[in-house]
């Protein structure tokens, strides 16, 4: 970024108010945090951790690719995904398709899990994400609860497999390649464009940036 | 990472007699159970992290066998079933010259979640061992253990993927195998063995030594 980062001072000893200093989440060193620019990041001085990293305009970019791989997620689940022909049949799968591909005793559970995995679970994190931010797009507090559902979008995130399944989903089709002609399907397209926005909303997001906003209304 | 190298001594938050939160990074007097900004249970340490690896270690590593011997992919192909298990893919797409494809699903069924296995074993080992330790190479082991434990899944969706999508009447058929559900557990496991560490502990073991 182009602004200089301003490096976060140690303390010798705790003084004044505790909301000045931040412990690193990941080594535990106390740190002075004074105010941190908008586009520049403030790092943990012993392990590097980045403690803060406010971007501009970074609730209004965070609602709009939310909101954004929220329809796509839509179109992902009601159109055809992929088909395949091969010998004069052909056979086309859609997302929920993948999902049930584990079906019947043992497997069923699998099928639960995937569909956790690649839908429910992004979209609950999306959901929880929109509505925890959203009404500071405008200006508003947030709303009750807004606190408990950033919570569970950031302990959601490990759990959120979206670009996982999509590399699943190429070398299933390397695999594929000789044994039939395969079709790409609407659906296809709105998963991968769906991981590009998550994938670019991650990598914009400060949690402990938006924890502050949250509590500052 | 050359800035992030340089011996750092400061204070914890710990050894101020505050406790700091996992989530938001804010700082409570010692003894609060509850962040006051964000909301998350506070803790100085998780005390029993270790004992927590170690049993989603287990377990991850328990699943990891059957996951390996039982079959991933059960194909029919004109009426004659075949069964591939992880290495027997791994192989076949080596056979028809998918090199790179191969080498992707070699490294994330494979390389990882074995890698995994030493890597946090290791951790929990020179943790508790205490002594001499890199505290900055030990956490950045950490971090590549906690992101990339993830992207083991890519074979579950493969599977999950062509079985899905491959059923041409009597041409050809693909099913799930045993060995899905068992991979798909190990990975859980996995994960959540290398979320339940703290790494506040690799810091410790440092000071502890100066």
């Amino acid at each position: 970024m182009s602004t200089k980062p301003s490096p976060p001072t140690v303390p010798t000893a705790p003084k004044g108010d505790l909301a000045e200093l931040i412990a690193c989440p990941q080594c535990d060193l106390l740190h002075h945090v004074g105010h941190v620019s908008e586009d520049a990041s403030a790092r943990c001085q012993r392990c590097g951790t980045v403690l803060f990293a406010p971007r501009t305009g970074a609730i209004e970019r965070l609602v709009a690719l939310a909101l954004g791989a929220l329809v796509l997620m839509v179109v992902a689940v009601s159109f055809p995904f992929l088909q395949m022909s091969a010998s004069g049949f052909s056979s086309k799968a859609s997302v929920f398709d993948t999902i049930s591909a584990f079906t019947g005793g043992l497997m069923a559970p699998l099928s639960l899990a995937t569909a956790a995995f690649i839908i429910l679970l992004p979209v609950l994190r999306l959901c929880a994400l929109i509505y925890a931010v959203g009404p500071l797009l405008f200006g508003r507090p947030p709303l009750s609860g807004a606190s408990a559902s950033f919570r569970l979008a950031s302990r959601l995130k490990p759990w959120s497999m979206a670009e996982i399944f999509m590399i699943g989903v190429a070398v299933a089709l390397v695999k594929m390649v000789g044994m039939a002609s395969i079709g790409f399907g609407t659906a296809f397209w709105a998963f991968g464009f769906l991981v590009i926005l998550v994938t670019a909303m991650d990598a914009m997001m400060c949690e402990r940036t938006i924890w502050r906003l949250l509590a500052k209304r | 990472m050359a800035a992030a190298r340089k011996e750092v001594t400061g204070l914890t938050a710990r050894a101020a007699g505050l406790v700091g939160c996992l989530h938001c990074g804010s700082v409570w007097p010692k003894g609060t159970t509850r962040c006051g900004l964000c909301g998350s249970a506070l803790t100085s340490r998780r005390n029993a992290s270790l004992q927590h690896v170690w049993a989603w270690w287990f377990a991850g590593a328990i699943f990891y066998i059957p996951a390996n011997l039982y079959p991933m992919l059960r194909t029919s192909l004109l009426g004659r079933e075949s069964t591939s298990t992880i290495l027997g893919g791994v192989l076949e797409l080596v056979q028809h010259g998918s090199w790179f494809v191969a080498f992707v699903v070699f490294f994330a069924s494979i390389m990882i979640p074995v890698g995994k296995f030493v890597a946090i074993a290791y951790l929990a080992i020179v943790i508790r061992r205490g002594g001499p330790i890199d505290s900055h190479s030990l956490h950045r082991l950490h971090e590549v253990v906690e992101f990339i434990g993830r992207w083991s899944m890519i074979d579950v969706f493969v599977v999950a993927v062509l079985s899905a999508l491959v059923h041409l009447a009597f041409v050809v058929n693909i099913d799930p195998g045993m060995a899905a559900i068992c991979f798909a557990l190990s990975v859980v496991f996995t994960m959540l063995s290398a979320l339940s560490f703290d790494p506040r502990l690799i810091y410790d073991v440092a000071e502890v030594r100066e």
